[in-house]
């Protein structure tokens, strides 16, 4: 109530003044009233009142100073005063706001991509009890559909549980097909996210009659604006999806983008329907995992209890499907981002870089503070007058953190101005054309807090240090000896340490940044198990026209051939799905011999591609024992595959592995006829993993990839190409582009990690560079009339260099040591986001302390030439 | 400690009179005091409007603007629930104050 009257009071100052006086005047009135019954003359009876009542004005003054409203009012005029000293120095206040912008502004950026991405859930009503089904081992988020049906059915804890995938399917309105993202989802997805349509209706769990029985479309708000104009008379409209009819039934509202918080899907479909689109079902095939679930726990159960209860169903299914789900151990994780597959390196990540980007901030604090230290003892004297005459050191401490508060202020304000632009674009960016990726970092209240909060702390901290000070200051000390940062300088000071901190932040980032950049160096240069060089890549899904696996390979086998008559060819092949890319597929390994299909008996899992013959040469994949394919190798011969190095240690060890035979699930016997060189087949930053190729012949697939190796230049063999598949069927829609650009998206999240420490690293020099610079042409300016007398009585030029820079020269060097030591045991840290982080690396140190030398050398030349251009003639007229 | 509550006199004499009169204006509870004590006590007009705003502040008394017996607009203090309790307080200690001070005083 108090403090609300205080506010108030504020913005009724003249009231409250009126109120005051009115009161006083009225005291005064009575008393004349009573001497005058007293049989005072009306003047005498003015006069005593008026001697008795005392200093008026003092009296009110006083009045209103208890009325407390005083403290507001008094901040007022602390804020003023702080102002206009900031203003007569441009220069402090500019380096201080800056220094504060840089600091906030990289942690404004980085938290609000942390909160985007990590902090905020799905936008949905009860997005705070949905969570992602996924299985013990990390990585391995999906689930089968029986699984899915199952789990859902047994459990007692879930509210209700949906299950999606994520594909890309060709839809045609009329003749041209396009390429799009499409969710399958099962009949409840919209019912349980509790989302309803802005335009006819979504699909619903009456729908579903078994497979293919709900042709059923519901597009995205996006989609429904850039394909359909937004005209509602779509509900109804008969569209082709991979040459099968749909129908409009519905668009999503525009705050929908589907549950990964990244990929935003151009509409949905039954996932009933799946076999339409992909030309096989899984929807009976209990080991064929590939669709995400996610369920909604019941009110008042926790995690920990639903995650119990669908162990114990686990262990059920476990038991009675031994072979497809022996091992089977759900496990619960937040929803959004791919389950672990992107949602740990990216919660790793985003976590690290926050921890780099507060760094950041606290070598921007300790910059600031030792600007504040500065600027204390540049005012020592003045402080120390006004503590002399007696003034509270309260209220001295008071005005200097107004100060700093009124510096943090502007300083945040510009920071979070600047983060949030930055966050804007960041959210309209669109890093990878093909892909419907957006990342919303539009910063919201909690972005705007942490903004608020930081500036708090970074501008009342650096200002608390100068406190210390206050209370020590011997007044009458500091006004006779001028000021007291003679004495001080001779010590290891405040100051030195918060530079020595500072430096020593500022190296870690720079070595951290280096450590980063080498790694990724390493990484785009590390084998991956072809060469993308010179090679032109036309990918589709024969789906799309209406292929079946088995009426594609033909088609495939005149398309290579046609690929190979193109001038300059030197080899063409085709794969089901590219190494790196997004597809591909895992399956288990057993030894030959194998009857037992338990996970418990797997060898290894490997990743398997369907290739034709004359793939690896158009790849470069270099065969190191026995065989390529060849088209002979078909359904009519027995089963054969090419495994690479990892593939055949872990099988067989040391003995040789061609001749040698395996066996798949489904006790499909295969002999191993080549053995390849290891490569990357799902992040550049991967272990070694294992691999089986097997001939397209044997498996045939729809997807295809057509790889064209060419001498020519890799444009001029998309133009031919072009027209050579178009010659064939010009109804199949492709993509065409070279390979190094089909790999950007496996080199992003390298990519990005790198361009974001590197940011960082310029940031941390930057405040190096200013940092030094200050402390520097401080200890100058303060020490300018001794260097002057030096000069006066003969000192050579290099010791007067010695004189004013010896000091930041040792701080800068014990604190780069000590920033060096941290950076190399952070890199540790590092190598969880960067492939090969390595600080045992002499590039980096030796680039690392290149580096520092520079930013010293950068920060103290001008200081230096100040010193050197000294006067002692003028200095020791002045003062 | 008694002691601190020597400067809390006019506090106390203040929130009496008030208990005393149930409203009274600031020239009246001078007037109180100085009757009341035989003309023992005369507050200081300087001393008391700051304590009576912030004895205000701190929730002890309320004011309000009323008229006199002579029909002048003064602004009248009341006691509030709290300055109750602060009263009772008050009277305590410095009765433990006043104690304190004969047993010394009676010592030599």
């Amino acid at each position: 109530m108090a403090s609300l009257r205080r506010v108030a009071n504020l913005f009724r100052r003249s009231r409250l003044d009126r109120d005051i006086s009115e009161e006083l005047r009225a005291h005064i009135e009575m008393r004349i009233e009573d001497n005058v019954a007293r049989g005072l003359s009306p003047e005498e009876a003015r006069r005593e009142a008026l001697v008795r009542f005392g200093n008026h004005a003092a009296t009110k003054e006083r009045v209103v100073a208890s009325d407390a409203s005083l403290g507001l009012a008094e901040w007022g005029r602390d804020i003023r005063y702080a102002a206009r000293h900031l203003r007569r120095s441009p220069g402090f206040a500019l380096t201080a706001i800056a220094t504060l912008m840089v600091g906030i502004g990289a942690c404004v950026v980085v938290f609000g991509v942390l909160n985007a991405l990590v902090l905020r859930p799905l936008n949905l009503a009860g997005a705070d009890r949905l969570v992602q089904v996924v299985n013990k081992q990390p990585g391995d988020d999906s689930q089968s559909y029986p699984d899915y049906l199952d789990l859902r059915a047994r459990n007692s804890t879930f509210a209700d549980m949906v299950a999606y995938r994520v594909d890309q399917a060709g839809m045609s309105v009329g003749s041209s097909a396009q390429k799009s993202w499409v969710y399958e989802v099962s009949g409840n997805y919209f019912e349980m996210l509790g989302v309803t349509p802005q335009v006819g209706r979504m699909i619903a769990p009456s729908d579903e009659h078994g497979p293919n029985s709900a042709p059923y479309m519901v597009l995205s708000d996006g989609f429904w604006r850039s394909r359909f104009e937004g005209d509602p008379r779509v509900v109804g409209m008969t569209v082709q999806l991979n040459k099968h009819p749909f129908t409009i039934i519905g668009v999503a509202p525009k705050t929908f983008h589907g549950t990964e918080l990244f990929l935003w899907p151009d509409f949905w479909i039954p996932m009933v329907n799946e076999e339409q689109v992909q030309g096989y079902s899984f929807l009976e095939k209990r080991y064929n995992h590939g669709i995400y679930v996610l369920g909604s726990v019941k009110p008042g159960v926790t995690v920990v209890q639903a995650t119990d209860n669908l162990r114990a169903v686990g262990k059920g299914l476990a038991k009675e499907h031994p072979v497809e789900d022996g091992g089977m151990e759900p496990r619960l994780v937040r929803p959004g981002l791919f389950a672990d597959t992107v949602g740990d390196p990216m919660r790793a990540f985003t976590v690290a870089i926050m921890g780099l980007a507060v760094l950041v901030l606290l070598a921007a604090c300790a910059n600031l503070a030792g600007i504040f230290t500065a600027r204390f003892a540049d005012r020592t004297r003045e402080l120390a007058i006004r503590i002399s005459i007696g003034s509270g050191r309260w209220r001295i401490l008071r005005q200097l953190l107004t100060e700093a508060l009124l510096v943090c202020a502007a300083g945040g304000a510009a920071g979070t101005a600047a983060a949030a632009a930055m966050l804007n674009v960041l959210s309209r960016w669109q890093p990878i054309p093909e892909f419907p990726i957006h990342v919303t970092a539009v910063p919201d209240l909690k972005v705007y807090a942490v903004a608020i909060g930081l500036s708090l702390a970074s501008g009342i901290l650096p200002g608390l240090v100068p406190a210390r000070q206050i209370w020590r200051m011997d007044a009458m000390q500091a006004i006779k000896s001028g000021a007291v940062t003679a004495g001080l300088l001779r010590r290891l000071t405040l100051r030195d340490v918060l530079l020595g901190v500072q430096i020593a932040l500022c190296a870690l980032l720079i070595t951290s940044s280096l450590v980063a950049v080498r790694g990724m160096q390493r990484a785009l240069k590390a084998p991956i198990g072809f060469k993308p060089e010179g090679v032109a890549l036309a990918s589709m899904d024969m789906h799309m026209s209406g292929y079946a696996d088995k009426t594609a390979l033909p088609v495939q086998r005149r398309m290579i051939d046609a690929a190979s008559h193109i001038p300059g060819v030197t080899a063409a092949g085709t794969i089901d799905s590219m190494p790196l890319g997004t597809g591909g597929s895992n399956e288990p390994v057993f030894r030959d011999g194998t009857t037992d299909f338990r996970p418990k008996n797997t060898v290894t899992v490997a990743k398997y591609y369907a290739i034709s013959p004359g793939y690896l040469h158009a790849a470069k994949t270099r065969l190191l024992a026995g065989r390529d394919f060849t088209w002979s190798d078909d359904d009519k011969t027995r089963r054969v595959a090419v495994v690479n190095e990892t593939f055949a240690r872990r099988m067989f060890g040391s003995t040789s592995a061609v001749g040698q035979h395996y066996v798949e699930p489904g006790n499909t016997r295969i002999e191993i006829v080549g053995v390849v060189e290891d490569g990357k087949y799902d992040t550049i930053t991967e272990d070694a993993t294992a691999a089986a190729f097997y001939p397209l012949g044997q498996y045939t697939a729809s997807s295809t990839v057509l790889v064209v190796r060419s001498e020519r230049p890799v444009a001029e063999t998309m133009s031919a190409l072009r027209g050579a598949l178009a010659a064939i069927d010009s109804s199949l829609p492709f993509t065409l582009q070279t390979w190094p650009d089909a790999l950007t998206l496996a080199m992003f999240p390298a990519r990005i990690a790198t361009a974001v420490l590197m940011v960082l690293g310029v940031l941390a020099a930057m405040l190096a560079v200013t940092g030094i610079f200050g402390m520097a042409a401080y200890s100058v300016s303060k020490r300018l009339r001794e260097l002057g007398i030096r000069v006066a009585v003969g000192a050579r030029r290099t010791q007067v260099l010695r004189a004013a820079l010896s000091r930041p020269t040792k701080v800068l060097v014990v604190g780069s040591a000590a920033g060096l030591v941290l950076g190399v045991l952070a890199s540790r840290l590092l190598a969880v986001v960067v492939y090969q982080a390595s600080p045992k690396d002499p590039l980096v140190l030796s680039g690392a302390l290149v580096l520092m030398v520079l930013v010293g050398l950068a920060a103290s030349w001008i200081p230096a030439q100040r010193a050197m251009r000294v006067n002692p003639a003028q200095l020791l007229r002045e003062d | 400690m008694a002691t601190k509550d020597l400067q809390g006199t006019l506090e106390l004499l203040v929130l009496r009179t008030l208990a005393a009169t149930g409203a009274m204006h600031g020239y009246g509870i001078v007037q109180h005091i100085q009757r009341a004590s035989e003309d023992l006590l005369r507050v200081e007009e300087g001393s008391l409007y700051p304590a009576l705003h912030r004895m205000e502040q701190n929730g002890w008394i309320e004011s309000e603007w009323a008229l006199t017996d002579s029909k002048r607009r003064a602004k009248y203090y009341t006691l509030t629930a709290q300055g109750q309790r602060q009263l009772k307080q008050a009277e305590e200690s410095f009765d433990e104050l006043v104690k304190g001070v004969r047993a010394v005083l009676r010592y030599a």
